[in-house]
């Protein structure tokens, strides 16, 4: 036996992380502590406040990766973190896409001067009780509290260095997110049934995730992605071990990004959740979940790689046709959003497969993380933006999500349908939009790295998605309104800030998308 | 010349004076937007002349700019002007000034000033796709030329409009997706012989393996071809023309549609010259049944704007020959033909779009005997549908002329066949004018104004500039041949030397070197 030794923690490259575990902890002795009338307000503030000490973390930790003195970011916290160029760019854009989570989280005049959460979760959909919590005005500030904690998950889920990290990350991330799915104030029982649809389907697939890391063990003898590395280029063990588990792996990751054939539970939790938590669960968990799979397989499987791509090339492609064929067939926005969710993974999922050895890159061509990274920058701030703006079209009942509800918005209000139109635009790849920028990038880099039928197969479903997302600029724009029309209730300068951000990061990504591709180029490099 | 990025200032410019038009108030029928807009689009022209101007003939590329825009895509904000892309933005140039004057009431009833910034900033982006010099730069504008596109025929057209608008949109996607999955087909190949690069002249220099290059080609080529219109993907043109207004008719074919000829001209031919010549006979077969087949079809219509649409199928089948015979008559013949099938299509359509006004109906059968109530629409009308019809004398004939020797030189058999082209367009043109301006007079055409200062104000340059060039076609031709010919140098084909039996194309030869 050993010695035992004091484990080493590198504060100085770690206390974003830790900032965030910390918040979300104060937000729960708040919740215990406040008087109730103050909550939502100390939560709000509280929430900003860390996010805004992390976001200051990450820059000044991002500033020293990128002087050029050859730090290239390290293993920390005895090798169970890493914080190199991907894990510090991932974390400001989480950080990013939480604080325009908390506004909406905070939005109280849309439902005039309630928020869009459940005001008694425990109370039964119908009941007394319900009624009796919604003339009470309660309201569930928990929110807040679960979000850090989801946020904190999702940071060590981009950073994580070994597999039991990593799982711990995925369990810290989706918890919090089972729950904030089924506090919905309005549809309880949507919501309730998508909150339960996404735990089982979860907990069923970090099943399969965790019999993986058994069996990746048992080929490798180690949890740590560059022992896992090494042991592959030895070719040391039975490759059948290693194999399954890699699938078993795989299944795990692609049922958090939502990818065919695990998608389903997409669109049915993105409808039900309540629209705020779905604008920040779509952008937030596509950005950690792409995170932490390109970290397992390019650092712990690139060696291993002509057995995965393959398999990405069969998933991109099915998953593209899955969600923009079905999207098609769809009249809810929000399922229509969802599908439209999952047709991009197929295209984030084509980048990662872009992925070569830098000895084969030529000089200052694009390589597959720069391209999955700034997609991802590309497509959160969009989706974003398009459910905030989902949460402004009501009614008597609430929002009022189904497509034929939408006619005639152009005509009704202008600004908001011409930025639904502009979101929209962009996911379809429109030129002088993020979206279309985005979309090049990892083409590029797919086609670079031979994956033609993929780019090709991309190409042919972004045509297909274009029919329905223009569908519904021609239903916003040429149709007249049916009945009382849709009615858009303004928001207070919560939503509108969060809405400016996306409008605001899809037009600049869109025209001038250099300094944050350099970014992300210079930011690409995974150590092992 | 001097060091001001004109080139720039031509693409800002309209594109201001779209934004300034459109944060105008939309009263309906308000003059202000209006005026500014004609304001700018004349001012536009005014550069676009002066740039004509200060274009030297054979002098390769002027103009140009460039800086660097994207560098993790290789991609330049670079423009520059050379025979083929100035004769287009003059075209265009000239053209808008004249739509929004004919087009003056088109849009009263709706949102005014959407329509005349729209206007402006089609012309803009119409403009940079002309003088784009990095394939990026001219993607990321030819997608965009969509968007006010579709919302001019969606917002402003006649019945049935949303879904010619959807109709339009969907095959141009689809054209530029396919072109996508080439344009970033070449960055992959341009990557791996080194730094990516989009400049045209870059590119130009790259070494494709063969199935590379025809690969990259077709991905071109399809989204050109759709964008002509070529036959078999033709489909979307008559519903478009039918359901837009004549002016955004006008902007469709006789300017946006041109980037479909122009594209296979400058990239199709000069980035992939083996595929070029692998894919001729195809394209020439292609050519050949768009020609006769969209006369056909014209012959068929009783509605005049699918009628002028269907035309320009046939006209288009023209330009595609001539560039794709690989010879010098014809590829100049085909750069004119885009300039002067602007001219033709122009007037016809907006004379079409008085008489449609006045009437109320665009079916030729609930027309008849106009020629009496307003003879000067009427004589506009017939000079129209000649110059399309090719009447020598008008600018037209020079430029079918060229391509027709190009094609007999290419083949007799394929010039043969496009001949039964100008035939069959008399026939649609003189039935049309037959049954529209001759015949008894109906009562409620008696009482037809006659065309006004405005209209014929819109009209008159056009017929002006087609008389002229008609006559004297020879500084339209010193600006191409030039460029024609280094065109020609970088697909490495050379001219038969004898059997050119025409005098015109052989004078052409001469003045260019």
């Amino acid at each position: 036996m050993s010695e035992f030794s004091k484990p080493v923690i590198e504060y100085g490259q770690l206390w974003p992380l830790l900032v965030i575990f910390g918040v979300a902890c104060a937000g729960v002795l708040v919740e215990a502590f406040a008087p109730r009338a103050l909550r939502a307000r100390t939560q709000t503030w509280l929430s900003l406040a860390g996010l805004t000490a992390a976001f200051v973390g990450v820059v000044v930790i991002g500033t020293g990766l990128s002087d050029n003195d050859g730090w290239r970011g390290g293993i920390v916290m005895e090798g169970a973190l890493a914080v190199d160029g991907p894990t510090v760019f991932l974390w400001g854009l989480l950080l990013l896409i939480s604080a325009a989570g908390v506004l909406l989280f905070a939005e109280r005049k849309l439902e005039a001067g309630v928020s869009a959460f459940a005001g008694q979760a425990a109370a039964l959909p119908g009941t007394e009780a319900e009624r009796e919590a919604s003339t009470q005005g309660l309201d569930h500030t928990e929110v807040f509290p679960l979000m850090m904690f989801a946020v904190a998950g999702m940071m060590m889920f981009t950073s994580a260095n070994d597999l039991l990290t990593m799982f711990v990350g995925l369990e810290v991330l989706s918890l919090p997110l089972y729950l904030l799915s089924g506090l919905a104030r309005r549809r309880r029982l949507l919501s309730q049934e998508a909150a339960l649809k996404y735990f089982l389907l979860g907990a069923f697939s970090s099943g399969f995730f965790i019999y993986g890391i058994a069996l990746v063990y048992g080929y490798s003898g180690s949890m740590n992605f560059a022992g896992i590395n090494e042991a592959i280029a030895n070719s040391t063990g039975n490759r059948g071990l290693l194999l399954a588990g890699m699938g078993l792996l795989a299944v795990g990751m692609l049922f958090k990004v939502g990818a065919a054939p695990f998608q389903a539970w997409t669109p049915d939790v993105y409808q039900g959740a309540p629209t705020a938590v779905t604008a920040f669960m779509s952008a937030a968990t596509k950005v950690a979940a792409f995170g932490a799979l390109m970290r397992l397989f390019y650092v712990a499987f690139g060696s291993e790689r002509w057995s995965w791509v393959p398999l990405l090339w069969v998933v991109a492609i099915l998953t593209m046709l899955v969600g923009s064929v079905l999207a098609i067939a769809q009249s809810d926005v929000k399922r229509m959003l969802a599908y439209s969710a999952i047709a991009h993974t197929g295209f984030l999922l084509t980048g990662v497969l872009g992925a070569r050895s830098s000895g084969v890159l030529g000089e200052g061509a694009i390589t597959s993380t720069q391209a999955v990274l700034f997609y991802l920058v590309t497509y959160a701030f969009t989706t974003l933006g398009a459910f905030a703006v989902v949460s402004l079209v009501r009614d008597g009942s609430g929002e009022s999500t189904h497509l034929s509800r939408w006619a005639g918005l152009g005509k009704v209000s202008p600004v908001v349908a011409g930025v639904f139109a502009l979101f929209l635009l962009s996911m379809a790849g429109i030129p002088l939009t993020a979206g279309f920028t985005g979309k090049w990038a990892v083409f590029a880099s797919a086609m670079s790295a031979g994956a033609w039928p993929v780019v090709l197969v991309a190409v042919l479903s972004s045509a297909i998605a274009a029919f329905f997302y223009l569908r519904v600029i021609v239903l916003m724009y040429f149709s007249d309104p049916v009945g009382p029309g849709p009615s858009v209730t303004l928001p207070s300068a919560l939503t509108t800030s969060a809405i400016a951000l996306g409008v605001a990061a899809t037009v600049v990504l869109g025209i001038v998308p250099g300094p944050v591709l350099d970014l992300a180029g210079a930011m690409g490099a995974f150590v092992r | 010349m001097t060091d001001f990025p004109w080139l720039s200032a031509l693409v800002l410019l309209p594109i201001l004076g779209g934004a300034v038009t459109a944060a105008l108030p939309s009263r309906p029928a308000a003059v202000l937007p209006k005026q500014i807009a004609l304001g700018t689009s004349t001012a536009t022209a005014v550069l676009a002349a002066i740039v004509g101007i200060g274009y030297q003939a054979g002098g390769g590329m002027q103009f140009t700019e460039t800086y660097e825009w994207i560098g993790a895509f290789g991609a330049s904000y670079a423009l520059g002007v050379d025979g083929i892309g100035l004769v287009l933005v003059l075209l265009t140039a000239l053209l808008v000034p004249l739509v929004l004057l004919a087009s003056w009431h088109d849009a009263d009833t709706g949102n005014t000033s959407l329509f005349f910034s729209l206007v402006l900033l089609l012309e803009g982006l119409a403009l940079a796709v002309f003088m784009a010099q990095d394939v990026f730069l001219f993607y990321v504008v030819f997608e965009a030329t969509l968007i006010p596109a579709y919302f001019l025929v969606g917002r402003f057209g006649g019945v049935g409009r949303a879904r010619a608008a959807m109709k339009f949109l969907l095959y141009m996607l689809a054209g530029g997706l396919i072109m996508l999955a080439s344009v970033v087909g070449l960055y992959a190949v341009s990557a791996d012989a080194g730094a990516p690069s989009y400049l045209i002249s870059d590119l130009s220099q790259l070494d494709y393996s063969t199935w590379t290059g025809r690969w990259l080609f077709l991905g071109f080529f399809i989204a050109f071809a759709i964008k002509a219109p070529l036959f078999p993907v033709h489909t979307w043109l008559p519903d478009t023309t039918a359901a837009a207004t004549p002016g955004t008719s006008v902007l469709l074919i006789c300017v946006l549609d041109k980037i479909g000829t122009y594209g296979m001209l400058r990239f199709c031919l000069e980035l992939f010259p083996e595929a070029s010549q692998w894919a001729t006979p195809v394209v020439v077969t292609l050519a050949l049944i768009s020609i006769v087949y969209g006369a056909l079809m014209a012959i068929g219509q009783d509605d005049m704007l699918r009628l002028i649409g269907l035309t320009s199928l046939s006209h288009f089948g023209f330009i595609v020959l001539g560039i794709f015979v690989l010879n010098s008559q014809g590829m100049s013949g085909s750069t004119l033909y885009m300039f002067n099938h602007g001219l033709a299509t122009a007037a016809l359509f907006l004379v079409a779009g008085y008489l449609i006004r006045r009437r109320g109906s665009s079916l030729i059968s609930e027309q008849g005997g106009v020629e009496k109530a307003a003879p000067v629409l009427a004589g506009m009308f017939l000079i129209a549908g000649l110059a399309t019809l090719g009447l020598p004398g008008l600018s037209p004939f020079v430029s079918e002329f060229l391509v027709l020797v190009g094609g007999f030189d290419y083949h007799w058999l394929v010039g043969a066949v496009a001949v039964t082209g100008i035939v069959l367009a008399a026939i649609y043109v003189l039935l049309m004018y037959q049954r529209t301006m001759t015949g008894p007079t109906s009562p409620e055409i008696a009482t037809m104004p006659d065309l006004n200062r405005r209209e014929i104000g819109a009209l008159a340059p056009l017929v002006l500039v087609m008389v002229l060039l008609g006559f004297y076609p020879q500084p339209m031709l010193d600006v191409i041949n030039p460029t024609i010919e280094s065109t020609m140098t970088s697909v490495g084909v050379t001219d038969d030397e004898p059997d050119v039996p025409a005098d015109a194309a052989g004078d052409t030869e001469e003045e260019a070197k």
